[in-house]
């Protein structure tokens, strides 16, 4: 169907595309760490060394009535449903920030189970929907 | 279908179809922008600010489209060496370009009062910050080598490695924890937006698909007659 020459260049691209691929592949694999925007609180816990000086996030949903307000310092709890961590921020934080949605919280480790945070970021999920249907959905589930 | 986009069948374009594609394009748009900005209901978490959707999402998805489309004409080009597929990709750019730049500033509008935050460092926005400088280089090699043949080949090396990063894009939010939330809309699953909201994001897509549809054959048909007269030129010479 192809020419010779038309052929030899399908094929050289080819090679060339597949090898690129998995460059990029092993480039990846290797960054993963770095691709990573934030560790959950079983990965942390898993972890089998922590720094306190490195700068690390942690994400997860706000355990629902953990938030605790004492002027400008908030304490939570992130939670991943399996591993819990403890949060302490001085700060204002984000207009979506509410118990039982998703958070990622910037800061460095006291320990496993306790994290100081000085930025903390309100992640929302892929589901979008007006209030009255988000209130019906609620009730239905009650 | 591909038959018009034939170079004689787009030089014979006349701007009667471009005008009736202007007109319908407004008609979307309007009725897109007023069932997306007013008839629309607010987001149960985010409240007003989801309204940026309907200009982020459509833009995006045009910007990597155009991409592919990109990659595809420049691994024929490189095989096949037809002559108008250059003239196509080169014609795309600019609008992936400007519709990239669309998606990453209003992505920034939309992090600010969500997220809490301009910009961040994760896999999805830096793939999608790569396509734009991907869509940059593009268009640069275009610009700044002025013989055919070598501009030709560099840029369809471009076309064919920033195609790459379209599956790192797409599936970024998949493979590693981001901050930017997963896709609503996939092959596999029903979407998670509610339909009220799903309609004016679908005409607000239509309308800017027309408008790129219109620049795209306004570039294509004067890089076309560009290629006539200097081919012209270089006989005479």
């Amino acid at each position: 169907m192809f020419t010779k020459k038309v052929k030899s260049r399908i094929f050289f691209l080819f090679l060339l595309l597949i090898s690129i691929s998995v460059v990029i592949f092993f480039i990846l694999k290797s960054l993963e760490k770095n691709v990573v925007y934030f560790l959950s609180p079983t990965e942390i816990y898993n972890k089998s060394s922590i720094s306190s000086e490195k700068i690390i996030r942690v994400g997860g949903l706000v355990k629902i009535n953990s938030i605790n307000k004492k002027g400008t310092t908030v304490n939570f709890i992130i939670t991943d449903l399996k591993k819990e961590i403890i949060v302490s921020y001085n700060g204002l934080v984000p207009n979506l920030f509410s118990e039982g949605k998703g958070v990622v919280a910037e800061g460095k480790l006291r320990d496993k189970k306790y994290f100081v945070a000085d930025k903390i970021l309100a992640k929302h999920d892929e589901n979008y929907m007006p209030p009255e249907v988000s209130k019906a959905l609620e009730e239905s589930n009650n | 279908m591909l038959k018009n986009f034939f170079p004689n069948k787009i030089i014979s374009l006349t701007n009667r179809t471009i005008n009736s594609l202007t007109i319908l394009l407004v008609i979307v748009i309007t009725f897109g922008f007023i069932y997306a900005l007013i008839l629309s209901p607010p987001d149960h978490i985010q409240g007003d600010s989801v309204r940026i959707m309907y200009v982020h999402v459509p833009s995006s998805f045009i910007a990597l489209t155009c991409f592919g489309f990109i990659g595809i004409a420049s691994i024929c080009n490189l095989i096949f060496k037809i002559k108008f597929m250059p003239l196509l990709a080169k014609s795309l750019a600019p609008i992936g370009f400007v519709f990239s730049l669309i998606s990453i500033v209003t992505g920034s509008l939309w992090g600010k009062p969500t997220w809490g935050i301009w910009w961040v460092w994760d896999a999805r926005l830096v793939s999608m910050l790569i396509l734009f400088i991907f869509y940059s280089v593009y268009i640069l090699t275009w610009k700044f080598i002025k013989n055919f043949e070598k501009a030709n080949k560099m840029s369809s090396a471009i076309g064919i490695l920033g195609t790459l990063n379209l599956p790192i894009i797409k599936y970024s939010v998949d493979w590693w924890s981001t901050l930017h939330q997963s896709s609503s809309i996939t092959f596999t699953s029903a979407p998670t937006i509610h339909y009220t909201m799903l309609i004016p994001l679908t005409i607000m897509f239509l309308g800017m698909l027309i408008y790129s549809l219109i620049i795209f054959l306004m570039r294509y048909k004067t890089e076309l007659m560009k290629f006539k007269v200097n081919k012209k030129k270089n006989k005479n010479n």
